[in-house]
């Protein structure tokens, strides 16, 4: 059996009368790539937030890396916070910093390294994430749609995270952008084995990247399983969703 | 558990060998480039021992791919890997495909050329920045008489909302700062007084006329300056961040008359009783000091009040409340149209509209009192 990385139990989140989730269960393996789908409004981003901790679930208990993260003191806490990285949907680059600075943020914030190592390990994340060299030494107001989410991944990857958060990785980019991020994912979560968490609309992103697919909806996680399980699953919003033009494409 | 990464060079003369151990990750990165950099490696072939090598990751890729490989990311590997290892290899390819260097960030240089060019830049800004401010007001003035004269084309709504926000919701701290200065005018005039003429009375004179004429009004500007002004170009600037007024102009709003106008004409109409207010609690503060310091009663301070001091200063001072209202507001507004995409634009707008306003509203009284001497008032 191999190893569990997050464990969610129970989870309720609420927002004031309105219930978002109410009992969401669910468990990604090491190694692996998970998609989160379901229709607009149904808390995918918000699990995502309250898994990384920033915001804080009514009820119910998440567990990374074994560790149940409302138990963890500030220590611990950052501790784990290394081991993971966060790519938010529209890249949250800081506009002040040029996209070397960007990715040397997080080294500067928890290592030792030299100014020297940093600049290079930056480079080298910056040419990993499939960016030109010439991006570099630019500000993100400068950069393109798709450019800014490569930045945003080069700076994800920075510390080496063992685990991938990636909300809407290819939203608002060009098809043929969006191919090439998906592959560019695959092909880094391979290589360096990489845990993703995936938020996402797009279809072609959950047949490029996932080895497997959980569906939110009625407050809860309602089905997990690869793309051709749930293809062939008899949930109407499933079958809506993968039997509809866009859908059949795919399958 | 983690293992710290750690190296061992064996030279056998026509070759060298690096055997690499632990963990080489970026846990021990940091250690491991400081000893990295003080090795020597003889110039002949090399041979990497991945054997005992435990985790690695991109880090420790980059260390083993800087120290052994060539720049020519064609050759890889250029040096020859003995032992297994589950993925040293596949890493040390991707990292050795990416060794390109970035250029680097622009420095921070300045020589001479570069102060003159930056005198030089900075007077054409100022220039442009003061024709824009002045193609700015015109604009909003012109709005803003244009919904005077059609009073149902104004957006009542948005001014009325403005009015509580920017106007009674001051009110409170523009009277308590201004009941201080009060005191403070009073306090400080009744211990001079006393020195030099041996009459407090004239306190209640001197606290009435500065209160009137200068300090109620230059209080309220500036502390709407730092209120209202930041507030305004904060709400415009992260509209303009959001694409909202590229909206409203797409929808055949304009800019001007839908977010300028209603605050100007609401500065407009609540900046006169926001000075009225500040002069009547300076006043009173005055008057409780009088009162509590000086033994003046407050029946016979405010008898003196209306008799020494003349309804004029209260005018004088009212007037150039509605001035003060429109540099607020059109410099507000002014600055907030002016941001741009990023974080940085909106401190600059921030900051630059307050200072801006606070600068104005002291040169405007500056002026007024000038203009008031030469007419007598």
């Amino acid at each position: 059996m191999t190893e569990t990385i997050i464990k969610v139990r129970g989870l309720r989140t609420q927002f004031g009368d309105h219930v978002v989730h109410d009992g969401v269960d669910l468990d990604v393996y090491r190694g692996e790539t998970i998609g989160v789908i379901g229709p607009s409004g149904c808390g995918k981003s918000v699990l995502l937030s309250e898994i990384v901790g920033l915001l804080k679930p009514a009820a119910g208990e998440v567990t990374v890396f074994g560790q149940r993260l409302s138990e963890l003191d500030d220590e611990e806490r950052r501790a784990v916070e290394r081991r993971w990285a966060v790519m938010f949907q529209d890249g949250a680059l800081f506009s002040n910093l040029t996209v070397r600075e960007n990715v040397m943020a997080p080294m500067r914030e928890h290592t030792n390294f030299s100014f020297e190592l940093m600049t290079e390990l930056a480079d080298l994340k910056i040419r990993l994430s499939g960016l030109p060299p010439e991006a570099a030494p630019k500000r993100p107001s400068e950069l393109s749609g798709g450019m800014r989410k490569r930045a945003a991944l080069a700076r994800a990857l920075a510390l080496d995270p063992e685990l991938l958060f990636l909300d809407e990785p290819t939203a608002g980019l060009d098809p043929i952008t969006a191919g090439r991020f998906d592959s560019l994912i695959e092909e880094l979560s391979r290589l360096l084995g990489l845990t993703v968490f995936l938020v996402t609309h797009d279809l072609d992103t959950l047949k490029a990247t996932c080895d497997r697919i959980a569906v939110l909806g009625d407050k809860r996680v309602k089905h997990v399983g690869t793309l051709q399980e749930l293809a062939q699953s008899d949930d109407p919003w499933l079958a809506e969703y993968f039997g509809g033009p866009r859908g059949r494409a795919v399958v | 558990m983690i293992c710290l990464g750690g190296f061992v060079v064996d030279d056998l003369g026509d070759h060298t060998i690096l055997k690499v151990s632990g963990d080489w990750t970026i846990q021990s990165a940091g250690d491991l480039d400081r000893e990295l950099h003080g090795l020597d490696l003889p110039d002949h072939h090399t041979v990497l021992d991945v054997s005992e090598l435990g985790k690695l990751d991109t880090a420790g890729a980059w260390l083993i791919e800087r120290t052994l490989g060539t720049a020519e990311p064609t050759t890889f590997p250029g040096y020859d890997i003995r032992g297994h290892h589950r993925e040293a290899e596949a890493l040390l390819r991707i990292v050795s495909e990416r060794r390109e260097e970035c250029p680097p960030d622009e420095p921070h240089k300045m020589d001479f050329v570069d102060l003159l060019a930056r005198i030089g830049q900075g007077s054409v800004h100022f220039l442009e920045e003061t024709a824009e401010t002045l193609s700015f007001v015109a604009k909003a003035l012109y709005g803003t008489i244009k919904s005077i004269v059609q009073p149902h084309k104004v957006r009542w709504t948005s001014v009325v909302n403005v009015m509580e926000e920017a106007g009674l919701d001051a009110l409170p701290i523009v009277c308590f700062l201004s009941f201080f200065i009060g005191m403070v005018i009073a306090y400080i005039g009744a211990t001079m007084l006393q020195q030099t003429l041996g009459a407090t009375v004239f306190t209640v004179e001197l606290v009435g006329w500065a209160m009137m004429r200068e300090f109620g009004v230059v209080l309220t500007g500036i502390l709407l300056a730092g209120r209202t002004n930041s507030s305004f170009t904060a709400q415009i600037g992260s509209m303009k961040m959001r694409q909202e007024v590229d909206a409203m102009r797409t929808l055949g709003l304009d800019p001007i008359d839908a977010l300028v106008t209603p605050r100007v004409l609401a500065m407009l109409i609540m900046t006169p009783f926001l000075a009225f207010g500040a002069t009547l609690s300076g006043i009173f503060g005055g008057m409780m000091i009088s009162w509590l310091a000086l033994d003046i009663s407050p029946v016979l301070f405010i008898a003196r009040t209306q008799e020494l001091v003349t309804i004029q200063n209260f005018w004088v001072g009212m007037s150039k409340s509605p001035v003060f209202a429109l540099i607020v507001a059109i410099i507000a507004c002014r600055q907030g149209l002016k941001v741009e995409g990023d974080v940085q634009s909106l401190g600059n707008a921030t900051t630059a509209s307050v200072v801006h306003a606070i600068f104005l509203i002291i040169v405007a009284d500056a002026i007024f009192a000038m203009i008031y001497m030469e007419l007598g008032i």
